[in-house]
């Protein structure tokens, strides 16, 4: 039971073929016996979940079942959930449980999705490899000595591991799509403002975005269409209304213009990488796609911009985090100072403090112009150049990830070497455009991931296009347990 | 040396909104600790602010009350500071783009001249909490407290240009702030409470000195009469520095009102460095031509116009209609005691004069006057009317004020009636005639253009006789008779 998609659990249930706490309970066991080798979950709530698929089974029993009625699921350890310990991958928060739960935990309870718990996470979405996490690094189903990719391990992580058919995750510049890639799932930024923020812990509130990890494109428009909708409580969300993301997906492709960058076939793209990622492109064009050559000339500067501008950003959203009313407080304080400094100093890992220590230097007087302006300019011409490439096609296509995982370890010296993980996916966030990861194939026996990214709101499409290529191959389907 | 004060103010003005700025908790003065306070105020991890309309509307009225240009589009920063009362670590404010924009509005002084202040700009801002340092907790010496009760509500701060040039000056433009204000309905402007605060850039030159001196910022004076002596106080200090050739330190400085001295706030006075960038959670507001237009033509009539009125259609004073209508509650008092009595005149003086004593010796507001404008109006209708006299009556005026009731009330039980009975009258006259012999004498004897000025002695002693409540013009009239008979 543990490998079917959403879309046959939710068949299943319908059918009566088996209930939720039938798949809950076995999927909790699974749980349980393997995730010792992941580390995907921080925190299980096995009791709770068991009370909502019972809740589910007596709705669909009384034909009153919402679209994901009795489907499990897990959060991404960023999104509040009332009661139960919201650690956001920190010491800072290991204590921490909230009196509210997130939009996007409310939007799935509502849909009638069973909560497994919270997975694991670097620590605030600061990562491309899980191994932030104060709660020890997530490891890769494919090769548990290699990364899950981050900041969304957890979630991607446990799609791979069939401990969840689907999950939440959190994309600030690739933290869905990169850990998608690194281990065979598939993972949806949306655009941003499409889902609310609200109850989610903000890491860098102009570039957060919520959105899906599954094992295909067709669950992932199942996932969206509940987690997506207007939320007034989110001054930046677009108010949309979600709508059915699963209503086009069989839509023929037949005649779509894809872009192709050149700046993503450059330098520092691994060679086998690349290669799947053509091998899917020419995929594309059988099934009657037209492939153009464009340029996002201004590609090389989104790592550097998005490296001022999210660190800035965090650095004033983490400042909440003081030891006065919640999270981690140090053991007798002297005075003042001594609590900000020992509260922060011990609640912190290295990535967060780092980044705080860059954010505020770049918004320092006499930096400010020189970073965080030049780096504002610089999303404005990013921006620009997407919107003139979709004047010419409909979506952009190109590899997700440089590489295929890495060792665990193997670029924790290197922040740099680290923040380059995300150079193919950190442009849309900047750009707030919505983007994918899908498997494409593997580079011994790791996986590569596609990425395609869509123009504003154009969620629908892009799924629609994900999902024809899922039609035509198997790569989603291979699976690492 | 002549030098000249230089004052420039900073005004902070709590917003009568029902909620905060950016969150829906409550904002009543004076509930227990932290109970009106919510997740977002308590910047929860994943809350979100919110921006509350009714503050952007009531920014919006008072930037068109000070004329002043209105911020089509305004943006919120984050100035980034830690203190435990604040609770996100930053407070959501204006920089770059404020709602209100540069005005300019003139102030009256007590020797009638008018003066324009410049206004820099306004902005939209969320107040901090409090932090409590003593007696919070029974047990637990040296503990802090910290009530959020006040973290999120709105303010505006309203910066002047340094265009005043005495403390008075500076009175006069915070109290036509308070009018402003309390006017549009947009705050209680009460300074106790915190409503209302000021701070003050207090510094001096040599009079026609162009440059401007160096300043230091009085923080927290928090009544009019604690701005007009800071401000005095602190331009002594340095005028007394300079004058010795020192020199003047650019710091913060307390105004403490029981010594009447200012002292340094900050020992390092290193420039803080706020961090301010735009905040990512709100987006840029815009205001857009109708909503301005529809505030403008919704907006109540305000001091200068009500004085104006007042000068117009009551043939006020200049002096009386800007005494009258520097609050609200006054000008809608004088309205009713004009109204009711048909004398707008004699309301006027009533109120500059005994009805101000009274309420300036209680130190209490128009609002708890013991002596309500129907008490007033009444008084004054029996003044007109020749019931009392105008000294009879400012005894009744305090028999009311003292809770003895309204005018017919005092005047029936104390019997203060004025009596313009002749018949009373002439025999009071002939005693007094009778008894004043050798007055009597003089007056005779007296040069033709001397005895009018005579009868006063006569009338006086009949008032006394009288208990004060002879009708002066009848007695006038009598004695006149009388005495004339006697040539």
């Amino acid at each position: 039971m543990h490998q079917l998609t959403i879309a046959e659990i939710i068949r299943g249930l319908r059918n009566r073929e088996f209930s939720s706490v039938e798949i809950t309970r076995q999927l909790l066991d699974r749980i349980e016996q393997r995730d010792g080798n992941y580390n995907s979950f921080i925190t299980v709530t096995a009791e709770q979940a068991l009370q909502q698929a019972g809740a589910a089974d007596r709705r669909l029993a009384e034909g009153d079942a919402p679209a994901l009625c009795g489907v499990p699921i897990a959060h991404k350890d960023i999104f509040c959930t009332s009661g139960v310990r919201t650690s956001c991958g920190s010491k800072m928060l290991d204590n921490f449980v909230p009196p509210y739960d997130a939009a996007v935990v409310e939007n799935l309870q509502k849909a009638g999705a069973v909560s497994l718990g919270k997975t694991n996470m670097d620590e605030f979405a600061m990562g491309s490899s899980n191994e932030t996490s104060y709660y020890g690094p997530v490891k890769n189903p494919w090769d548990t000595d290699r990364v899950s990719g981050g900041s969304s391990g957890g979630s991607a992580a446990a799609v791979a591991a069939q401990l969840v058919p689907g999950a939440t995750a959190t994309d600030t510049g690739g933290s869905i799509r990169q850990p998608a890639a690194l281990t065979n799932t598939t993972g949806l930024k949306p655009t941003y403002g499409r889902v609310s923020r609200w109850g989610m812990v903000a890491f860098a509130s102009s570039l957060d975005q919520a959105g899906p990890i599954a094992r295909n494109a067709g669950d992932c428009a199942h996932l969206l269409s509940a987690m997506a909708g207007p939320d007034r409580r989110d001054s930046t969300n677009l108010q949309r209304d979600a709508g059915d993301f699963t209503a086009d997906l069989n839509r023929s492709i037949e005649g779509l213009k894809i872009g192709v960058p050149k700046e993503y076939f450059g330098e520092g793209l691994n060679a086998d990488t690349a290669a799947r990622v053509q091998d899917a492109l020419k995929e594309y064009e059988k099934l009657g796609a037209e492939l153009v050559e464009i340029s996002l000339p201004h590609t090389d500067l989104a790592v550097p911009a998005y490296y001022v501008i999210a660190p800035a950003e965090a650095s004033a959203n983490l400042s909440r985090f003081d030891g006065v009313r919640y999270g981690h407080r140090c053991e007798n304080p002297a005075d003042l100072r001594d609590l900000y400094m020992r509260s922060r100093g011990e609640g912190f890992g290295e990535e967060v403090k780092r980044r705080i220590l860059v954010g505020t230097y770049a918004l320092s007087a006499g930096y400010y112009d020189a970073y965080y302006n030049k780096a504002q300019q610089v999303r404005r011409l990013i921006k620009r150049d997407f919107v003139q490439a979709f004047e010419k096609v409909d979506v952009i296509m190109g590899p997700t990830a440089p590489s295929p995982a890495f060792g665990i370890g193997a670029k924790v010296a290197d922040p740099v070497a680290m923040y380059l993980e995300d150079i193919y996916t950190i442009a849309t966030n900047l750009a707030g455009l919505p983007g994918m990861s899908l498997p494409c194939g593997t580079v011994n026996n790791l996986p590569v991931g596609l990425q395609i990214i869509g123009n504003y709101l154009d969620e629908a499409r892009i799924l629609n296009v994900a999902h024809q290529y899922q039609q035509a191959t198997d790569w989603h389907k291979a699976s690492a347990a | 040396m002549e030098w000249e004060i230089v004052i420039g103010l900073e005004v902070h003005v709590q917003l009568a909104t029902k909620s905060k700025l950016f969150s829906g908790a409550g904002t009543r003065f004076g509930a227990p600790p932290n109970t009106q306070a919510c997740a977002v105020d308590l910047a929860m991890p994943g809350t979100l602010p919110v921006p509350n309309a009714e503050a952007f509307r009531y920014a919006a009225m008072f930037g068109l009350a000070m004329n002043a240009e209105i911020g089509r589009r305004s943006v919120f920063e984050r100035k980034n500071y830690f203190y435990p009362d604040l609770p996100k670590g930053y407070q959501t404010t204006q920089l770059a783009e404020p709602i209100v924009g540069p005005g300019e509005i003139e102030i009256h002084l007590e020797d009638n001249s008018s003066r324009k202040v410049r206004l820099h700009h306004a902005h939209l801002e969320e107040d901090a909490g409090k932090s409590l340092h003593e007696a919070v907790f029974e047990s637990g010496q040296g503990m802090s407290g910290i009530d959020l009760n006040r973290a999120g509500t709105p303010l505006i701060e309203i910066v002047s240009e340094p265009d005043m040039r005495s403390a008075a000056e500076a009175v006069a433009y915070l109290k036509k702030i308070h009018s402003i204000v309390t006017y549009l309905g947009i705050s209680d402007g009460d300074m106790s409470q915190g409503s209302m605060r000021c701070d003050a850039n207090v510094s001096v030159r040599l009079k026609g000195e162009k440059e401007l001196g160096t300043r230091t910022e009085l923080k927290n004076i928090n009544s009019f009469r604690f701005v007009d002596k800071a401000i005095k106080v602190e331009a002594e200090r340095q005028i007394d520095i300079l004058e010795d050739g020192g020199s003047i330190v650019q710091e913060t400085r307390l105004y403490d009102s029981d010594k009447n001295e200012t002292r340094s706030m900050r020992s390092k006075e290193v420039a803080n460095d706020y961090r301010y960038f735009p905040c990512p959670d709100l987006l840029p507001v815009e205001l857009d031509e109708n909503y301005i237009e529809t505030l403008r033509s919704d907006m109540p009539e305000l001091p200068d116009a009500k004085a104006a009125r007042f000068r117009e259609q009551y043939r006020l004073s200049a002096y009386d209609a800007d005494q009258l209508t520097q609050e609200l509650a006054t000008a809608e008092f004088f309205e009713t005691v004009a109204k009711q009595s048909g004398e707008p005149k004699l309301a006027a003086n009533w109120m500059t004069g005994e009805l101000a004593a009274l309420l300036n010796r209680e130190e209490i507001s128009i609002e708890q006057s013991p002596v309500s404008a129907e008490h007033l109006a009444g008084l004054i209708a029996r003044l007109k009317d020749g019931t009392i006299s105008s000294k009879i009556a400012k005894q009744v005026f305090e028999a009311i004020a003292d809770g003895e009731g309204d005018a017919d009330t005092v005047i029936e039980k104390r019997g203060l009636k004025q009596v313009s009975d002749t018949g009373a009258i002439e025999k009071m006259v002939d005693e007094v005639i009778a008894n004043s012999a050798k007055q009597v004498e003089n007056y005779r004897n007296a040069d033709e253009s001397k005895r009018p000025k005579m009868m006063g002695y006569f009338v006086g002693q009949i008032m006394k006789a009288s208990k004060g409540q002879a009708n002066p013009q009848v007695i006038n009239r009598i004695l006149k008779e009388k005495l004339d008979a006697l040539l």
